[in-house]
This record gives C-alpha cells, structure tokens and sequence, in this order.
C-alpha cells in the first residue's frame, strides 16, 4: 500500500456546496489505488525497475495493439481533456491526425516546456516517473499512427532531462522503444530535446518552431500542427500530464476515469499549489476537487486560516484572479472555474494571504508577459509593455483613476487579436485584477495623490 | 480563357443563388424579377430598351441567364485575368455581398479581388505571409474572434465582415500600439506624404493618443549606402526581412531580441550586399527604411513622375522617374509582370545622380591636338564634323555605338555612314559568331518563360551581378521547384544552390560532345535552358565557343521546340540587341575594338572616327591621325579622347527605343529637358546629314520611326510585344558542321563580362552613390 505525503494530511469534514455547480456529489479524497501517479514524490525508483513494479510498461504490446480507433475511443470515453491549459478534448485532437498519410512522416511531440509561472506538474513527472511518460508516448503516439515523439523539455530542467535521457535509453535497451517497439510490430522513436528557456517555446506552434531550430515565434494557424506541423509534417503537441495518464486510462478502462470529477471535467489531476499555503505540494486529486478542500486537505490550510485568504489564482499565471468569496466554494474543474470568470490552465493553484500586496503581485506578472512577448505581433509585443508600464504606476499609485479603464481597455486590445495566446494570457491576470480588486487599486491611487504613501 | 471561365462559373452556380447575387450588384444588375418580366415580352416589342432585351434571356427553368461577367462590387469591376492554377471560383459572402473569388485565395486577396482594400502592413503579394501586423483582422461569422484576413483562406460560403464593430475596433487598437512607440516625427521624416502609416492611421485609427509612456528607442543599423536607417520607426511588419531572405537571397536581414526589444537588424554588423537591396526602401511600409541618397531632397507632393523604362543594364526594367523642376530626383519601380515585376536593380534605382554630373552640355572643338577642347557653337561643331564626312573615304570611316545607344540613333548613325560608303558601323557587343541569329543574341524563353525552364546551364555567366532580377526569378524557381541549375564559368555566389561543373573550356566541349553527366539532366528535361554570358565571347577562342554552344544547343532536342526556345544570351547593355537587330556589326573580341575593324581582320587605319556614346575606345590602337567625333552625353573617356563632342543627350531626357535582352522593345519617356545646348541623339545625326550634303530622308520622328519599321519592323510596332523567333528557324541559324576544328584556349577560364555591377556605363561611372557603393561591395 502506498502511503503518499498527500494521504498522511489529516481529512477535514467535507465542505457544503452551495453554488450552481454543485452536483450533488462531493468530488475529492482521490483514493491510493485510483492514483495513477504513484510514484509522484520518489517513494521508489524514478527507473525502469521501479516503473515496473508500479505497473508500466505491462502489456505495452496489447495496448498499442487496440489500434488507433480503439485507443482514441476509449480515450474520448475517458473524457480526457488536455493537461496543458486549455482543456481541448484529447480524444478528438488525437483523431485529427491524417489516417491514409503516406508520403510524410507524422510526430506527436510532447510539451514539457513547463513554464507558467506556478505550474511545476510536468515537472514532477519528469523526474519521478518518467517511464509513465515514455509509455505514453508510445501509446499515444501509435494512436495518432506517429512515427516518433519529441519531448521538448525546458531547458532549465536538467535534471529532469537527465533522467528523461536515462529512462529514454533504458526503454530502449528493454527494446520498449525503437524497432519493432514491446513487441508490438510498429517502429517508434522518441527524441528528447532541451529547449533554451523561453516560455513562448511552450506554445504548440512556437515549440515547433523552436524544435525545427528557429526563433520561438508562434506561427499563424491554419494551417493547424495536424495538417503541417514540425518540419511541414502532420504533428499533435500534448501536454506531459495528458501524454503520461493514457496507458493507464486503457488498462482501467475509460469508464474508471470519466467515473472522476463532473460531466465534461473528468479524470484526475496534478495539482500544484504554491503560495501562502502552509504546505505547498504537487498532488494528484479528483477532479471538481472544491478549492477550499484541496487546499485544507493537501497544503494544511492557507496561512493564518481561510479568513486570511485574499486571492486565489487557480490555473497559473494567467488565468484571472478570484476573491476569497469566489474561493470560499468553487470547485476546481474547468466549466466552474470557467464559469466563474477564471480557468482551470494547468490548475497551478497560487494563494495570496491578506498579507499581500495584490497590486504587485498581478504587476510582476504583466513584467512576466512583457519578457516572455515573442515580439512577432503588434498587439502584444507592445501591449505587454504598455501594460507592463502602466501596472508599474499602480503599484506605486503614481497612476490616475481613469487609467485602470484604460489599462482594462488596453487588455481588451490584445486579447483575442493576436497569433497565439500569449496576448490573452498576458490580459487575463490585468482583467481579473481589475474585476476583483478595483477598489484597491483605486484607494491606492487616491492615497499617492493625497500624499499619504 | 476569361469567357470561357465566367461561363463555367455561371453554369455551376444555382438559379437560386444566381437571383440573389443580381439583387447586390446594384444598378449594373439586374433583378431577376425584371428579368423574368422583360422576357416574357418577346423581342417583337419595340419600346422595350433593345439593350435589356438582347441581355436578358431566360433558361429552360425559366430563371434569368447570367450576364457573362463576374458581379463586383463598389463599381469595381473585376477585371483581373484570371491565374489558370486558380480557375475555379467559390462563392464568399464578403459584407453581406456574395461574390465569386478564386478558389485558393486568401481573404485579403479575396476582398482585393472584389475591390475592397483591407489595411494592411505586414502583407505583400509577392513575400511569404508574415501574420503579424494584426491589421488586416476581420470578422468571419461564428469565429470566436477576429482572424487576420491576410493568412485566412477563403473557403466557399464564408460570411466575412470588413466593416464591422468588432473590426473597426480591432483596427483601431492594433493602430494605437503601432503608434504607441512610433516616434511621430514625420516632419522629418521622408516618407511623410507616401507612409502607409500616415495613410492608415488616418483611416482607420482614432483621432488621439493615450500613452504617456516613454517611446522606444532603437540604434539605427548601417545597411550600406543605399538604405537609410531610421529604427525607431520600425512598426515590425519584417517585409524587408522576408524580401530579403526570399527574395535577394541574402540572409543578413533578420529580427533580434523579442518583445518590445525586437528589433530588425543583421546579425553581426553588417551592410546588406545584395544588387537589389533597394527594394526594401519601397518595401518598408514606414519610414525605417528610405533612400539615403534622396534623403531630405524632395517631398512626394512636389515630384513630377514620368513612367519610362531603364538603360543601365539589359534587362529593361520598367521605372518610374521622378523629377522636380528639371532635375531627376529619384528612381522607381513600375510594375511589369514580365519583366521585373515590381522590383529594380540598386543601379536603375541609384545611379541617378549620375545623370547629374560630368555631362556635355555644350559641343566642344580641339583647335589643336596639343590644346584643349574649347567651347563651340553648334554650327561649327556640326560643320567641322560634316566637312570631315566629306573629306574621308568611306573605308576610313568606323562607327562605334556605345551601351547607352537608342535605337533611332543607331539606325541614323548607320544611314549616316552608309551615305558616305562606309560599312564599319560597330556595336558594343561582344556577341561576335552569333550576331546573325536573333534566337541567339535574345533570350529566347523570355524574361518571364526562365521560371518555365526544369533545368538551367549557365555558361559564362555571373547571373546576380549580370542582371540581378533574372537570378532572382531563378532563384524562385530553384528554391520552388527544387530545378537543378549549373555553371560553367565563374564560381559566384548565385545566392542559390547550383552545381559548378568548372570555369575552362574542356567542359563546355565535354557538355557539346554529350560526355559531360549534366547531359543526361538537359536531355531528360522538359523545357530546358541554356544561358549565355556574352563573356563567353570576350574570348579569343569565341569563334570556337560559339561553334560549341551551337553544338550543344543542337544536340538537346527540347531546347529548341515548339513554344520554347531554351537557349539565349543575356546581353549586359541595353543597346545590344537593338544594334544587333539593325545590323550593327559586334566588335569580335576586345582586342579588335581599338580600331574597329571587325573580327580581327586589320583594314586601313580608320580616318574618321565616329563614338556615339562609346567609351571603350582603345586608344594605343588607334591611329593617330585619326579625326575622332564624340556623341553623347557624359564627359567619359570616350569624350577625352575626341577632337570634337557632340552633347547628346541621356535616357531620362530622351524619347528613345530600347530593346532588352529578351527582344522587348520599349520606349524611354522625356522626364526633363537635356542640360545646357544638348540635343536628341538622332537629330544631331539628323544634322550632319544635311551638313555634308546627304541629308538623311526623314526630318521628324514618324519619319525616324517608319524608317525603323522598314528595317527593323519587330522594333518599330510600340506595343512592347516581343517577336519570337521560329524553332525551325532558330534550328537552322544555329546548326553546325561537327567536323570544324577550332583552337581552344583551355588556359582561359569562363569570366563574367562584368566586374563592377555598380559601375558599367558612363551614367553609373559618374554617379557618386556608385561609386560608394563600388567602394563597399566590389571585391
């Protein structure tokens, strides 16, 4: 039996939902055996051994054997959305591949270029049990008929890369990969690529570029990876969470893990919760998990007690900010969070305490968009920094009352007119400050004029 | 092609649909409705409008009969001939307006096509989709938000908005971020008057700004002496990136840093060494990059522009030529698909100013050989030069044409010359062997027809320097379609991969015999081309390399076929194949050009010698008593040399006739009035003549013009058409007896016939940007 870190935390009493989306139900307290990562804080070995024990690479061969209808299949039973952010169906984005594609190679390439600010799920898998990965690579790569996988792997995380490396190789030697992979008749490669660090490479289009050995600038689409991806070839890029949770949902069964979390938002999931939190932890939770159990449960509760809770942003850096009576019953799924004006992203949960200054924080976070910005598209090469500058003033309150209209005018600009989502993202954290914590903002303003700051 | 087209799109589209598109298009339609009305009235009806009755008919459905046009919009008709490739049309509804585009085009082309202009900055037609203006965003129903029309292809029954809330605010967004960290400083900025930022933010952006930020600035990068930089005006549009690496083929242009840091720049410290880097100046939508030599002369709004075509190089690239108050003050492109699409050479942009100094503006006598030339009047320059006519015997007398030559003075030198029984009319052109044959000394598959060829033979030939837009439209094809191209001559950067089989002789004459391996890729090719550099013939072996070229030429069966003729020289001048198709005799091989006795044959030491425009007179050969006449228009050698000049007159100061290399002949238009008493070239002639007691039997340029159409009829017609020239009779011009033997000189290497693009002719010699330029470029 394993014991995680996240089990030994004592189980408060389930919280009431009072909110539209309460089902009835109470999602949560994800069982050990209903874990798939069970080797999430390196109770055993990250390696083939210890991967082995665990279960991977069990049968690999009959997996990849369903074919891809049967994969895909069971995959859109599962109800699987993308890990990475933006929860597009995996099952559907998968069977986007061409089918009856000679002429071209196809690839799946898998993001590991975890870089949103908070997120460090991806990260975990990595060095903990990297043959989860691996598995899925062959897996989900032999359901979209690829003929190799990339990983391309942040290139801040070295040691992660090494072990990604060792167990690549090891999977190799056990002649799990390569040709005639487990067995299984087809041939099928995987490539670890380290990337040079920028969070615009973790965008799919922007990776691909990255990995073809240009500038990470985002391209145009259409046409979409699946048509014309890495190096002109039909490509899919998957989250590491999305790609490491397929062969287990084909050993249970799609049913097991759509019978998780609500309708539409099934499945487990990694959630990192970082920030004022008296144990922030990566831990793997049902999904619909209410926000307030997740954090009491896993992390020992917010410090100084949920009254001292300001804010919460629940999906990384840029999903919009929620209010402590937003936080209060949320549910941690991507139709709630949605619902309520924020995401669910990478479900990187950041908690501000009342000791924070809201302003600068959600500043330093337009300073992040403003480095990272590609520069390729007008709006948000200059929007960013617009924005950027004008944030600055707020913290200091140098600015004047009818900027904050401008700067949400400002965000509305980019939003939505740019190539990829970065303009968005980095819009997003500004609205939601501007909805959540105007009056802040506003006091702020009046105090510097006044002279009492 | 067209009709046959619209009718195949009249037939599919459905009576329904047909009704509809007739109700938008307005007073020029006609509803179906009416239609059906008016031809129930049969035609015997006289007070029906004979005009509606002949159009209107009705199907067996009853339905109205399409009117054979595309329907438009705005009163733009659609004119447009329409690409093969795209023949079919789709219908897209654009404003509420069904119209039919081509299938395959993006929406941006689409709206274009239907005569809606959608802003943009980073698109252009002829560069790769860039995306990233964010300008041109539109709105499509049920999309979740605006998409960049530019890089969204149009796809049958796709609603788009042009003019919507949504986009008109996406504009006007997109337009206050341009303007965010643009310096405003169009004052002093020359492309105030012709910016599209000016323009559009005018359009479509708001009527203030909000940013009291601090602006961007950005270190001004040095691209040469051409191109100015200014890059704090940079708006990113990477136009000029993309020609660049697409185009020119040179990849120093790139973007550095990211975010609001981004900059355009080359890599390391670098100066852009392409012949054609000039373009980005048209290319750059903002003032970031402008002209450095027109900077801060003029203002668009003051220029004069005269539509007129270039002499610098054979090509024949059309410009537009932009004066103030009798001064050339710049240089453009004008489109001619087929010739140099929308781009120019650096020379035809730049060497202007050329124009400007060392010229003849008065006729000039040498009373003494020992003196200087004095200032004289016209009527003792011309009669001093008529009594010399008279005084010498015709053997003694040799013309020479120079590379700047028109057409009509050319012909008048050589009736002059006939008249006085002289034959040794000499051109500029080494073209020696294969003067008489026009598929020869043309390009024979035209300019455009070279991105047809499947395999490509360069002989002799630096194609970037020799005529920078053909390489480039090579280079398309090479980079496109993947065509296998190899030289035999220099080894150059081409800008694009090709195979160098060596520079000597042994193997043109393997490739003649059909030994050399690149044999079997010409035999197996479809349209395969043979390009000669008239280098080729600056040889003393250009008899035999000639007998070679013909050989090879004969033994490849597709290079000479119906509709294709896959063998041609690229002449470097533009006087060449005008002088060749007059009859002018090609001066063999330089060393002959001294005293111009053609083909190396010495014949009496020339009495008169007679230099219309002609600078590269070999003086140690000439015969010191030789009485030397100089026509033309700059104070070059040729001049120095004379005993009397004649100020004619430049290209841009001149109604002229030129043909280019592929046999187009064109006419440059009279921008300004020749400087000081300079005159027309032909009418100078025209003079002498009647000076010396011939007078040549026209007086006016219909005259000249009838005269050129009797001998020389493929120049005369004006309709800039070219005159192809048979395969049957281009087979028998150049078949060869294999059993001539020839000496070759395989000591020799293959050499380009120039080795200064920036420096060619008595207009570029004297033009100080040139000189800059040959300075930071010619190796």
């Amino acid at each position: 039996m394993l014991l995680s870190r996240a089990a030994r935390v004592e189980r408060p009493a389930a919280l009431a939902l009072t909110r539209a989306f309460s089902t009835g139900r109470v999602h949560g307290g994800l069982k050990d055996e209903d874990r798939i990562f069970t080797n999430l804080y390196c109770d055993g070995s990250p390696f083939l051994d210890g991967a082995m024990k665990r279960g991977d690479w069990y049968r690999t061969k009959d997996l990849v054997q369903l074919g891809p209808e049967r994969i895909i299949g069971e995959i859109k039973r599962s109800g699987l959305r993308g890990r990475g952010g933006a929860g597009f169906p995996s099952g559907l984005k998968w069977s986007f591949m061409p089918k009856n594609n000679t002429d071209k190679p196809q690839y799946l390439v898998v993001n590991a270029d975890e870089s949103e600010p908070g997120t460090c799920k991806d990260r975990e898998i990595m060095r903990h049990d990297p043959h989860k990965l691996i598995e899925g690579c062959l897996v989900a790569g032999s359901a979209m008929r690829a003929n190799a996988a990339y990983i391309y792997i942040r290139g801040e995380f070295v040691y992660e890369a090494a072990v990604l490396e060792r167990a690549v190789a090891e999977a190799y030697k056990a002649g799990l990969l390569g040709k005639n992979a487990c067995g299984s008749g087809i041939d099928f490669d995987v490539h670890v690529h380290r990337g040079g660090g920028a969070y615009i490479c973790g965008e799919e289009t922007g990776l691909i570029e990255s990995l073809e050995g240009k500038t990470g600038k985002p391209r145009l689409k259409p046409p979409f990876p699946a048509n014309a991806g890495l190096y002109g070839c039909p490509t899919t890029v998957t989250n590491v969470e999305t790609v490491a949770v397929s062969p287990t949902i084909l050993r249970r069964g799609g049913d097991w893990f759509a019978s998780f979390g609500r309708k539409n938002n099934s499945g487990t999931k990694l959630f990192c919760i970082s920030g004022h939190v008296n144990n922030p932890i990566t831990v793997e939770e049902e999904m619909s998990i209410p926000l307030r159990e997740l954090l009491e449960k896993h992390c020992g509760g917010v410090r100084g007690g949920w009254d001292n809770l300001l804010a919460v942003i629940p999906g990384g850096s840029s999903v919009p900010v929620m209010t402590k009576a937003v936080c209060d019953d949320v549910l941690m799924d991507f139709d709630a969070l949605k619902e309520v004006g924020s995401g669910l992203g990478t479900a990187a949960v950041t908690v501000f305490d009342k000791s924070t200054d809201i302003v600068a924080a959600i500043g330093r976070l337009s300073k992040f968009y403003a480095h990272e910005s590609c520069g390729q598209c007008t709006p948000c090469r200059e929007g960013t920094t617009w924005m950027n500058k004008i944030m600055d003033r707020m913290v200091t309150g140098d600015a004047k009352l009818e900027e904050i209209d401008m700067l949400y005018e400002i965000s509305q600009q980019i939003e939505g007119h740019t190539i990829c989502a970065l303009g968005d993202a980095a819009a997003w954290p500004v609205q939601g400050l501007i909805r959540a914590f105007r009056p802040e903002m506003e006091a702020r303003i009046m105090k510097k004029a006044a002279g009492k700051l | 092609m067209l009709a046959a087209l619209q009718a195949r799109a009249a037939a599919t589209a459905r009576p329904g649909r047909v009704s509809l598109q007739l109700l938008h298009k307005g007073a020029r339609g006609v509803r179906s409705s009416d239609a059906r009305a008016s031809s129930a009235v049969q035609p015997a009806q006289p007070s029906q409008p004979a005009a509606v009755s002949a159009v209107v008919q009705l199907d067996e459905a009853g339905f109205a009969v399409l009117p054979k046009e595309l329907p438009s919009m705005r009163g733009v008709d659609f004119k447009q001939e329409l690409d093969p490739r795209y023949a079919e049309t789709i219908e897209v509804i654009i404003d509420g307006h069904p119209v039919q585009v081509q299938k395959g085009s993006s929406l941006i082309q689409a709206c274009e096509q239907v005569g809606i202009q959608v802003p943009r900055f980073c698109y252009h037609e002829r560069l790769s989709v860039a995306g990233n203006c964010r300008m041109c965003l539109v709105e499509i129903e049920k999309a979740p938000k605006p998409v960049a029309a530019c890089a969204m292809p149009a796809a049958p029954g796709m609603k788009v908005f042009t003019n919507s809330p949504i986009v008109k605010k996406a504009r006007e967004g997109v337009m206050e971020f341009l303007l965010a960290n643009h310096p405003l400083d169009c004052p002093i900025c020359d492309q105030g008057g012709e910016c599209d930022l000016q323009d559009q933010s005018l359009f479509f952006g708001s009527d203030r700004g909000r940013t009291t930020e601090s602006r961007r600035g950005v270190e001004d990068k040095n691209l040469g002496p051409l191109v100015k930089t200014v890059m704090t005006r940079c708006i990113h549009c990477t136009r000029c990136v993309r020609f660049a690496t697409e185009v020119a083929g040179v990849d120093e242009l790139g973007t550095v840093g990211r975010g609001n840091a981004m900059e355009i720049g080359t890599y390391v410290e670098r100066m852009l060494d392409s012949e054609i880097s000039g373009n980005i100046v048209d290319l750059c939508p903002v003032g970031a990059l402008t002209s450095k030599p027109y900077a801060f002369t003029a203002r668009p709004w003051e220029l004069r522009s005269v539509e007129s075509i270039d002499v610098l190089d054979g090509y024949g690239s059309n410009i537009r030529v932009d004066t103030r108050g009798g001064e050339v003050m710049r240089i453009l492109p004008r489109l001619n698909e087929d010739i140099n699409e929308e781009w120019i050479s650096d020379k035809t942009r730049f060497a202007y100013d050329g124009l400007k100094r060392q010229r003849l503006d008065t006729p000039l006598i040498r009373p003494d050989p020992e003196m200087p030339l004095q200032p004289a009047t016209w009527k003792d320059a011309l009669t001093l030069v008529a009594q010399k006519f008279k005084a010498t015997p015709g053997a003694r007398i040799g013309a020479f044409a120079g590379p700047l030559a028109d057409v009509e003075s050319m012909l008048a030198l050589k009736d002059l010359c006939n008249a006085f029984d002289s034959e040794a009319i000499h051109c500029d052109v080494p073209a020696g062997p294969l003067a008489d044959c026009r598929a020869a000394y043309t390009l024979g598959s035209t300019i455009a027809g070279v991105e047809e060829a499947d395999a490509v033979l360069l002989l002799s030939t630096d194609l970037k320097r020799e005529a920078p837009l053909l390489n480039a439209r090579l280079r398309r094809r090479v980079y496109h379609d993947g065509v296998r191209v190899a030289s035999v001559g220099p080894r150059v950067p081409l800008t694009y991969e090709y195979e160098h089989l060596g520079d000597s002789v042994s193997q043109l004459l393997e490739l003649a015999n059909g030994t050399h391996p690149f044999c079997k890729v010409l035999a197996g090719a479809q349209r395969p081309l043979v390009l000669v550099g008239t280098g080729a013939y600056e040889r003393t072996d250009a008899r035999g390399v000639a007998w070679a070229v013909q050989k090879l030429v004969t033994s490849v069966p597709a290079l000479i076929q119906d509709g294709w003729l896959g063998f041609g020289t690229v002449q470097p001048t533009a006087a060449a194949v005008g002088a060749l198709d007059l009859g002018l005799t090609p001066l063999a091989s330089s060393a002959a050009a001294g005293v111009g006795a053609s083909d190396g044959a010495i014949a009496e030491p020339l009495g008169l010698v007679y230099l219309l425009g002609y600078d590269s007179i070999d003086l140690d050969r000439l015969s010191p008593d030789a009485f030397v006449v100089y026509q033309g228009h700059h104070g070059d050698v040729g001049a120095e040399t004379a005993d009397v000049v004649l100020p004619g007159s430049a290209y841009t100061e001149k109604v002229g006739t030129y043909a280019n290399m592929e046999g187009r002949a064109q006419r440059t238009a009279r921008a300004v009035s020749p400087p000081g008493e300079a005159r027309d070239d032909w009418k100078i002639l025209r003079a002498i003549s009647e000076l010396a007691g011939k007078p040549l039997p026209y007086a006016g340029v219909d005259g000249i013009r009838e005269r050129l159409a009797a001998v020389a009829p493929q120049l005369a017609d004006g309709t800039e058409s070219i005159h192809a020239v048979s395969p049957d009779i281009a087979k028998a011009m150049l078949a060869v007896r294999a059993s001539d033997k020839f000496d070759f000189d395989t000591k020799t290497p293959f050499a380009s016939c120039i080795d200064n693009f920036y420096m060619t002719d008595a207009i570029s010699r004297a033009s100080t940007t040139m000189a800059s330029c040959t300075k930071a470029f010619a190796k």
